[in-house]
């Protein structure tokens, strides 16, 4: 906070990606760019019996090169993920945990399922061998917290820490509620989120909702806002940002690092057959409220993209309803990765940053014909030059959860 | 009379359930240093107690833990089971 009362929205100064376009900032976004997809045939179980057999899959993630030897039979691999993912930013930023102090530090992800596929692994060992066979790292590998509290040990970060639960909305609760801690008096904040239930015990859980594509053609399963859109496939990896004060920033000769989070909402949709209207329309307009953003000042929309009819619809309804029909640049370079749950909004964030960086909007990799009424600005084909400074990233979650971001490419002094 | 259960055996399990961080040398000398400090908490302690257990088919309450603050003692705490339970 300053003098003047106001406080200046935090800067993100480092991004960790672990994701189906890549490892690492510089392949996803080459692969972004390129649009090279990350969606394969399911390998880390035989998908042969389910009918979802494709899905977003990390292709090189080695646990005994990226996580620390102890922690891997101790966590799931969304864990393993997080740890990793988090080294990257904390490198990315240059920042040494252990030369800041503990209490100005702290973690807050967002989690979809947990711990699923060890999960999966000790319920094997309960019907195999009985209660005794279920180890006693049961008891917090599974658990929504994990991720942040082995990530709060692993690098000392002992400020206000917790997790978000509210599927693919959380990577941007999250992000907030780091915004939040941000104001309140944190230094920095390690945030974002990720996601691994690529089991089967994960997919039978995720087929449920009925919205997973079942199309036999990994290019045609998945494609958001199309006249033949069948659903969406699901993925594994995310992303952790640092965000971070901008004066800590600024003392660190980081300037703006990537951009400032300049607003944020969260909304929830109303019941099925209720005659309210969906809540994303006014969540958006929070959003552009709460960062004091005009909508013909956003340069692009990150959208949440669900592939199912009515959900595209909805969503489209409500960028239209803002932004005016094709008013706005909307893209979805989540058709190369899958939805990925807790980890999808905020490896969204990270390629929004990057599209503000380099002064261009990645394109939607397989949607063509626009579905009748998703009256989209679409960036397909190949991506579009232009100059980014405002980005806004919608995300909705299974259950009625909407969230909206906005980033901008300098920090804005906001009113308390 | 030659224990039962042996340091290899105990450093053994130790890898295969609770992992071993880098700057961890289970192959040093360690017999006599706390399991915190290996960065084994209580609960590696205790899954450790629990493979002891399935191999063995004798029960550790989980109050023992804290009669195994150190490898040697882990050792020394097994090997007594072995008597008391006659096997």
């Amino acid at each position: 906070m300053n003098a003047s009362g106001a406080a200046t929205s935090p800067v993100i100064t480092g991004i960790g990606v672990v994701a189906p376009t890549g490892i690492g900032i510089a392949e996803h976004w080459q692969s972004v760019l390129a649009g090279k997809s990350g969606v394969t045939r399911i390998t880390r179980f035989d998908p042969s019996n389910y009918p979802v057999r494709f899905a977003g899959q990390l292709p090189n993630f080695l646990a005994e090169e990226r996580v620390p030897g102890r922690l891997i039979p101790q966590t799931d691999r969304w864990t393993h993920l997080g740890l990793a993912a988090a080294e990257a930013a904390l490198a990315d930023a240059d920042v040494r945990p252990a030369e800041l102090p503990d209490y100005e530090m702290a973690v807050v992800t967002a989690s979809s399922s947990g711990g699923t596929e060890f999960g999966q692994h000790e319920m094997e060992r309960l019907y195999l061998d009985g209660p005794s066979g279920v180890g006693a790292y049961q008891s917090i590998a599974w658990f929504y917290a994990a991720t942040t509290g082995q990530i709060s040990i692993r690098f000392g970060m002992r400020g206000p820490s917790g997790v978000l639960c509210c599927e693919q909305a959380g990577g941007l609760d999250a992000l907030n509620q780091a915004r939040r801690l941000v104001h309140g008096g944190s230094r920095l904040v390690l945030s974002g989120g990720t996601d691994a239930s690529l089991c089967p015990y994960g997919l039978v859980a995720q087929l449920s909702n009925g919205k997973l594509s079942t199309v036999d053609d990994q290019n045609r399963a998945y494609l958001p806002f199309d006249a033949e859109a069948s659903g969406y496939l699901p993925g594994e990896g995310g992303a952790i940002l640092i965000v971070e004060s901008a004066r800590s920033a600024q003392d660190r000769d980081k300037g703006s690092g990537y951009g400032a989070i300049a607003g944020h909402a969260a909304g929830f949709d109303p019941p099925p057959g209720s005659a309210r209207p969906p809540a994303l329309r006014r969540t958006i307009e929070r959003a552009l409220a709460d960062a004091r953003v005009n909508p013909e000042e956003v340069d692009v929309v990150f959208a949440d993209a669900a592939g199912v009819r009515a959900d595209d619809l909805s969503e489209a309804q409500a960028i239209s309803a803002v932004f005016g029909s094709r008013g706005v640049p909307v893209t979805a370079p989540k058709t190369l990765t899958g939805r990925l749950y807790g980890g999808g909004a905020s490896l969204d964030v990270a390629t929004a940053l990057l599209a503000i960086r380099d002064g261009v909007i990645p394109h939607t990799v397989g949607s063509a014909r626009l579905a009748p009424g998703c009256e989209l600005d679409l960036v397909t084909n190949q991506p579009r030059d232009g100059r980014v400074r405002t980005a806004l990233v919608l995300a909705r979650g299974h259950g009625g959860f909407n969230a909206a971001l906005v980033l901008t490419d300098l920090p804005r002094a906001k009113a308390l | 009379m030659t224990d039962r259960f042996t340091f290899e055996e105990l450093k053994e399990i130790l890898r295969a359930s609770g992992g071993v961080d880098e700057e961890v040398d289970l192959n040093g000398d360690i017999a006599d240093v706390e399991f915190g400090e290996l960065g084994y908490d209580s609960l590696a302690v205790l899954e450790f107690a629990r493979q002891v257990e399935r191999r063995y088919g004798f029960s550790i309450p989980d109050s023992a833990i804290a009669e195994m603050p150190t490898p040697a003692k882990a050792v020394e705490f097994i090997n007594a089971q072995f008597v008391e339970a006659r096997i």
